[in-house]
């Protein structure tokens, strides 16, 4: 009853956001929490391999044969390259950079969790931004090559009647791909802090593996590549090429 | 008669968990949803097994989607149980 009640009430399972430290700033109260310390942990990983890789590809010569690390570099571009060419055909030489970035950063914060950080885009304030890029990027390509008429033509799209409907969709666009995410990595840190709260210690090491290959591993590339592709169908869909 | 904050208090997470429960039936429908791609893909694949690498990224993308209105139950339950909104302070 104990546990069950500390669970009720929160104490125990730990997958809460902590606060590390207060500070003030035009009257607001402000914190460091947990969040943004593993986010700053999974970003400095990812631009020490970025440097790294680019550092291996600018000192490699024609005629040498590329190391193992440089290979590595290597088949990521282009399985990325490779991903969004598919998908957005003529247009994707522009957003080849943004899509591959957010991939990286979604997919090394999603697997975080199994290096025992808490997955950043278990917290909201991480997943609505990257929503709301997707949507001023659907926005302004959808000005751009539709021009204001073709913009207003798709808002009234049987009839004028529809369009608050038409608004609601495309305002739901950034909420429901921002919240899939977040949803996605939370209930599986959830699940996570649940089960490692429920067992007795002795129990803790090897049994969660299989708990973390799901929830962590295929759980987090599955959500990764969703978000890429609907970002990536959103875009080119607005574009309007082929 | 008087009821102290606590006693009211614990009506309320004991409310809450029913609630978090009801909210999770909400998985009912994405689960028929996701069997019902998956089906679908599986009998795509028998037909064009040339296909079935395309087959089952449409699908998982399709799963996804499926999935959204059954993990907004779920957020909906997490709320619920963690945060307690409705607590008496």
């Amino acid at each position: 009853m104990g546990d069950l009640w500390k669970v009720l009430n929160g104490h125990d399972p730990d997958f809460f956001i902590k606060n590390l430290f207060e500070y003030e700033l035009f009257g607001q109260k402000l914190h460091i929490t947990t969040a943004h310390v593993c986010t700053l942990i999974v970003m400095v990983g990812i631009i020490i391999f970025a440097v790294c890789a680019g550092r291996a590809i600018r000192r490699a010569a024609v005629t040498d044969t590329p190391t193992r690390f440089q290979n590595f570099a290597e088949l990521i571009v282009e399985m990325l390259d490779k991903m969004i060419h598919g998908v957005m055909g003529g247009s994707a030489a522009k957003f080849v950079n943004y899509i591959s970035t957010i991939f990286i950063f979604i997919l090394i914060s999603n697997i975080s969790g199994i290096f025992g950080l808490r997955p950043p885009t278990a917290y909201y304030g991480v997943t609505f931004p990257l929503g709301l890029i997707t949507f001023f990027t659907i926005l302004y390509n959808k000005l751009k090559h539709q021009k204001l008429s073709g913009f207003v033509k798709g808002l009234c799209d049987p009839w004028p009647i529809w369009a608050p409907i038409n608004i609601i969709g495309d305002i739901a666009v950034p909420i429901s791909l921002s919240l899939r995410l977040f949803a996605n990595v939370l209930s599986g840190t959830v699940m996570m802090a649940l089960f490692y709260s429920m067992l007795p210690v002795f129990v803790k090491i090897g049994i969660p593996s299989v708990l973390h290959i799901y929830f962590d591993l295929f759980s987090g590339a599955i959500q990764t590549y969703v978000f890429c592709m609907l970002t990536m169908t959103y875009v080119s869909d607005a574009i309007g090429e082929e | 008669m008087k009821i102290d904050t606590n006693t009211l208090n614990g009506i309320i997470h004991a409310c809450s968990a029913i609630g978090a429960g009801l909210a999770v039936i909400a998985g009912i429908g994405p689960g028929i949803g996701q069997g019902i791609a998956a089906g679908h893909a599986a009998a795509a694949a028998g037909r064009n097994p040339g296909a079935k690498s395309d087959i089952t990224s449409t699908m998982l993308l399709g799963q996804a989607v499926a999935e959204t209105t059954g993990l907004y139950g779920l957020l909906v339950a997490l709320l619920l149980m963690f945060v307690q909104p409705l607590d008496i302070k």
